[in-house]
């Protein structure tokens, strides 16, 4: 993508990629640091004794749920464009599977 | 290596159909093993039906009819009907998107073997013991409880190694139609069979792994201890239902979508006008793959789910009806004002539309819960499948056959010959199952091997097995009409029907092993029509001629496959014999090993150059 510029200054080029990948890096440094937070909140919620079951395994999965967004959108590129079609599958994916878990917990185990 | 054909030895050409990588080879390998299978399965309902001529008949008897029974739903389905459908998409995607050849052409091949090798070891079963038998459903709380021979075993490691090929299948046309198109073929600009493979392609990516995790807790449950279904020992033998017909669903969309997508592309062509209603037929196909998967309850409304999941899932198959009721109507509008010719295709593709609304109309009536509890395994219900299932897919399997033959093997398959097929199909079909309704409304079970006199059912399945033998002699003349035209057939130039509306008619007819001298320029919705009606007589490249670079050929896909057949042996009877778990391993470690020299062997292709491709593409347009 970054050679298929209408821009014939390669300078001007180089410049705006510098810029680019300088917020990209700023990007994955921040959602880095939140991850790891977020890994240290998981094990604090377990440790604290206070909070219930009830509480702790919703609460894990919702923080594991921002986790693989993180992962998605920031270290694997899908806020970028041309993921459409991958983001259209993972989402289709995960709907199909959604309904299949809902469907098992309401009608085989109710 | 040259690319220029000469007469070959067979075992040359055997030799050359092994290793083949090349999309259009992959296409007859589909074709043949899918027609061998499909024959197999024909064969089998036969002997359904003779047992089933009169009363109290003891032709196959109890256990022999379930296997009979039972290989028959899973021949058709699994080993007949896909692969067959893979054939057309294998034969014509790549063509009608403007491209070389499939993303993955390794894959390719790869996915063809381990169909084959899946459906050889499910009909080894035949010579071992015993075949599956307990319906092609293989419902848990039956298929745990056969334990007289390996049938059950067959079934479970036979449909895993197909279905990793089918899923492999699907990945490289996903992969190929969004990568592959040619400059200016948008996604709104693909024909309807491109369109109809792609939706149909997320259906097996995203309904094959249901069918792949209870397979495996099936086979865990057989082989290896498990208890995923035994509700002794705390599993739930529903749980296996609830897989099945996840995948099971999708699975009917999977075949009916490309046979929509074959039809659309015959009512358009022999009507000589574009599709009617092209962005809604889309929508229509996009929106059944999407319900398709919030259904599959409704096969199960008897299993006592309760009145709430019945009705969710009674509505929202009935909603089905609308974007199929959609399609019906843009094809009959497609003809509506035609210019029609009434070629054999086009015979299956008129005769189909009343023969799957049939089959619709009594979908509805089974979607209906409360109904339901009456017809549930009666013989309407096998009445119904057969009508949406033979009237829908095996019509368009007919019909694309005469339709792609030209376009396959640069024959024009007999005419004549092809309506005489047609004709006794029809009323054979008909007269197979029209009865079979009326059977099913007076009580008759499906899947019981006899019945008694006096039941007023003596009549109704004497017509249906005189039905069946007229498909039988159909099928019978359509492979005489193949053998005569593969020997004495004329030959036929790149648009062979002369009404050609899409890229693949626009090459020569068989194509040549690059398909596309130089990548077709496309400027709208069916593009070689578009050209002709501005009087040209072909495509407008979108590149200079050049060198074409191809993938070499393997034998590795071939011998990746076969290990796993022979793993699937050692696995079955590892519980009866020592020599079990050694040979399982050893397949492993064939098909492991053969990934691993896949994996280091460097292979980066070879060029057809410039001058061979000019020396070629005379030669095609004299033949």
């Amino acid at each position: 993508m970054a050679n298929q510029t209408n821009s014939g200054n390669e300078r001007v080029d180089l410049a705006y990629r510098r810029r680019k990948n300088a917020e990209e890096m700023r990007h994955q440094m921040i959602a880095f640091v939140l991850m790891i937070l977020l890994t240290l909140i998981a094990f604090a919620a377990v440790g604290y004794e206070e909070f219930s079951h009830w509480f702790v395994v919703p609460f894990i999965l919702l923080l594991a749920a921002v986790q693989v967004a993180f992962q998605l959108y920031y270290f694997m590129h899908m806020s970028h464009k041309g993921h459409e079609f991958p983001a259209m599958f993972i989402y289709g994916g995960v709907a199909v599977m959604l309904l299949l878990v809902w469907a098992f917990t309401t009608v085989v185990w109710w | 290596m040259s690319t220029i054909a000469r007469k070959k030895g067979v075992g040359a050409v055997l030799w050359d159909y092994l290793t083949t990588v090349d999309h259009k080879k992959i296409a007859h390998l589909y074709l043949i093993a899918g027609g061998f299978f499909f024959l197999l399965g024909g064969l089998e309902a036969l002997l359904i039906r003779i047992q089933l001529v009169k009363p109290n008949n003891d032709f196959l008897v109890g256990g022999l009819y379930n296997e009979v029974l039972t290989m028959h739903g899973t021949t058709m389905i699994f080993l007949a009907a896909m692969p067959l459908l893979f054939a057309f998409m294998n034969a014509v995607v790549p063509l009608q998107i403007g491209a070389r050849d499939v993303a993955f052409p390794f894959l390719n091949a790869l996915g063809f073997w381990m169909f084959f090798f899946g459906g050889l070891f499910l009909n080894c079963s035949w010579f071992l013991g015993g075949a599956p038998d307990a319906g092609w459903t293989s419902y848990a709380s039956l298929a745990l409880d056969s334990k007289a021979h390996h049938g059950i075993d067959f079934y479970t490691l036979g449909l895993q190694i197909s279905g990793f090929g089918t899923i492999m299948g699907a990945i490289n046309f996903l992969v190929t139609i969004i990568n592959m198109r040619a400059p200016g073929m948008t996604f709104m600009r693909m024909p309807m069979f491109t369109w109809a493979t792609f939706v149909t392609s997320a259906l097996i990516l995203f309904a094959f792994p249901p069918l792949t995790v209870g397979l495996i807790f099936m086979m865990m449950d057989r082989l290896f201890g498990g208890n995923f279904f035994n509700p002794a020992a705390g599993g739930n033998t529903i749980i296996w239902e609830h897989l099945f017909w996840v995948f099971g669903h999708p699975e009917v969309y999977i075949l009916i979508l490309p046979s929509f997508g074959i039809f659309s592309e015959i009512f358009a062509t022999f009507s000589r006008k574009r599709l009617f209603g092209y962005s809604s037929m889309v929508f229509a196909t996009v929106l059944i793959a999407f319900f398709g998967f919030m259904v599959w309850a409704h096969h199960m409304f008897t299993v006592g789910m309760g009145p709430i999941a019945n009705a969710i899932f009674a509505v929202a198959t009935m909603a089905i009806a609308v974007p199929t009721g959609v399609k019906i109507f843009n094809w009959l509008f497609t003809m509506w004002g035609g210019s029609i010719k009434f070629t054999t295709p086009m015979y299956y593709a008129v005769a189909f539309i009343p023969s799957f609304v049939m089959g619709g109309v009594t979908g509805v009536m089974l979607s209906a819960a409360a109904a339901d509890y009456q017809y549930h395994d009666s013989y309407f219900v096998v009445a119904h499948f057969h009508y949406v299932i033979v009237g829908g897919v095996v019509f368009a399997l007919l019909a694309g056959t005469h339709y792609w033959w030209p376009k396959m093997f640069g024959r024009m398959l007999n005419e004549t010959l092809g309506k005489i097929t047609f004709w006794l199909f029809f009323i054979g079909f008909h007269l197979t199952f029209f009865i079979q309704h009326f059977l099913g409304l007076t009580g008759m079970p499906r899947r019981v091997f006899t019945y008694l006199p006096n039941q007023g059912w003596e009549t109704g399945n004497f017509v249906s097995t005189v039905g069946a033998f007229f498909m039988a002699i159909a099928t019978v003349i359509l492979l005489i009409n193949i053998v005569i035209t593969t020997v004495k057939g004329e030959k036929v130039p790149g648009d062979a029907w002369g009404d050609g509306r899409t890229l693949e008619w626009a090459i020569a007819s068989p194509p040549p092993v690059y398909n596309f001298a130089q990548t077709p320029l496309v400027r709208g919705l069916d593009a070689f029509w578009l050209e002709k009606m501005e009087g040209k007589k072909e495509l407008t490249p979108a590149e200079p001629l050049g060198d074409i670079h191809m993938p070499n050929s393997s034998f590795l896909p071939f011998i990746i496959s076969f290990g796993l057949f022979v793993a699937a042996f050692g696995f079955t009877y590892h519980n009866d014999a020592g020599w079990g778990l050694p040979v399982g391993i050893l397949g492993l470690l064939i098909t492991f090993g053969s990934m691993f020299l896949r994996s280091v062997i460097d292979d980066h292709g070879f060029h057809i150059h410039k001058e061979e491709v000019l020396e070629l593409e005379k030669k095609g347009a004299n033949a």
